[in-house]
């Protein structure tokens, strides 16, 4: 049973997952994207745009909850700023993913090292 | 110029931008943030919130590719992201705190910088033995060669997470994946062969990237409109970029883009000097 477990957990197969995971990530949030874009250009498509002056964007396209309200309305803005938190999600579900092999594998060491990856990570992303 | 055309121009030149950064080794954000800023007129803040979208994009869609390969160290990658996601998390700070002019110049140095490291490639250096925390963090590795695997020591630790937290914070600071900067913490100080130190930097650099990203989100400096068309025309000019590589002459092109980034960089200092960007 533990050597079907080592078996299964071997480098090359880890290394698999996760080269399937962030692919998968990139191709959803790509897709997730273009479909905003599509709405967006369709609406905005004649205005001018403004981008010399630095505003910073509105609370409602800044914060996970409010950009997935947006983006479940189908606002074109929202919609593209979820396929960017996919985008940025996927290497935090990468490194979250090494954490559970290291664990498999049993060394704790690298759990340790993974799990503060993730915390800065989870950190930058809830943080103000 | 309507949004049509300016999302259609800059989908255009993000494209090619992905396709030169992935042949000659540069990375795309390296050429968006000038583009943005010098050809577009568009803020450095808003250019910088898109650049770092576009990394990690390009970075986990060309990790995927290379993860098969088996050159990366994942342990090595693991232990020094600890570095570059609080550098990174420092720069994105940072960013928020000095004056745009100020980045601008930075930008142009650490472009001249890459510049000169793409043309200029030293003897790879290997290391007799493993460091002492090496061993500690059993870092050493093998890679395949035609020959069969071959193993290497790993050395130089705290200079090489030294490095890496610089290379984080400019990650933060500019929108770039700052590949030259972590190559030479890993070529240099910790003695890693290129393949090594190349694929593994590119798996780092998405996740340095995504630590920064999540701060320019939450400030409000990812303009949905702006880094729609930066993210898609990046991806898939570096997705053409990694096809045609294996067969392309790329000698050549990497000098002339170098001569080309450098007068770019020598244009954003002088623009951040005057005050203008």
């Amino acid at each position: 049973m533990a050597q079907s477990q080592s078996q299964f957990w071997n480098d090359a197969r880890v290394e698999g997952i996760i080269g399937n995971l962030l692919r998968a990530g990139v191709i959803l949030a790509a897709a997730v994207v273009l479909a905003g874009g599509v709405l967006y250009v369709a609406k905005y498509g004649h205005q001018k745009p403004q981008y010399e002056m630095f505003r910073g964007e509105p609370s409602d396209l800044r914060s996970v909850s409010q950009i997935t309200q947006q983006a479940i309305s189908l606002h074109s803005r929202g919609l593209i700023q979820l396929g960017l938190l996919i985008l940025i999600a996927t290497p935090v579900a990468r490194v979250a993913f090494s954490v559970i092999a290291f664990a498999a594998e049993r060394d704790w060491l690298y759990v340790a090292v993974t799990l503060i990856v993730l915390a800065v990570l989870l950190y930058s992303l809830t943080s103000t | 110029m309507a949004t049509t055309e300016f999302t259609l121009l800059v989908a255009g030149g993000s494209f090619l931008a992905g396709l030169l950064g992935s042949l000659t080794g540069l990375g795309g954000g390296v050429i968006i943030v000038p583009l943005l800023t010098l050809l577009f007129g568009v803020d450095i803040r808003y250019a910088i919130g898109a650049s770092l979208v576009s990394v990690i994009a390009t970075s986990s869609g060309a990790a995927a590719a290379y993860l098969k390969e088996g050159y990366s160290n994942m342990r090595v990658g693991m232990f020094l992201e600890i570095a570059t996601t609080i550098g990174a998390l420092c720069g994105a700070y940072l960013a928020t705190r000095i004056p745009t002019a100020a980045i601008a110049i930075i930008f142009g140095l650490v472009l001249l910088y890459s510049a000169w490291t793409s043309i200029k490639q030293p003897p790879e250096l290997t290391a007799p033995e493993t460091g002492p925390i090496a061993r500690l963090l059993r870092l050493d590795g093998h890679y395949p060669t035609p020959e069969g695997e071959r193993a290497y020591h790993v050395t130089g630790v705290p200079a090489g997470f030294g490095l890496m937290w610089i290379a984080g914070a400019l990650s933060g600071l500019l929108g770039i994946g700052s590949g030259a900067v972590k190559v030479l913490a890993m070529d240099r100080a910790m003695r890693i062969p290129f393949k090594v130190s190349t694929t593994t930097s590119n798996f780092m650099i998405g996740v340095t990237a995504a630590a920064s990203a999540g701060i320019y989100l939450r400030r409000g400096y990812i303009d949905p409109g702006m880094a729609m068309p930066v993210m898609l025309g990046v991806l898939a000019g570096a997705l053409l970029g990694a096809r045609i590589l294996p067969g392309a002459k790329v000698r050549t092109l990497r000098i002339v883009f170098s001569v080309a980034i450098s007068a770019v960089a020598i244009e954003m200092i002088l623009q951040g000097v005057r005050g203008k960007i």
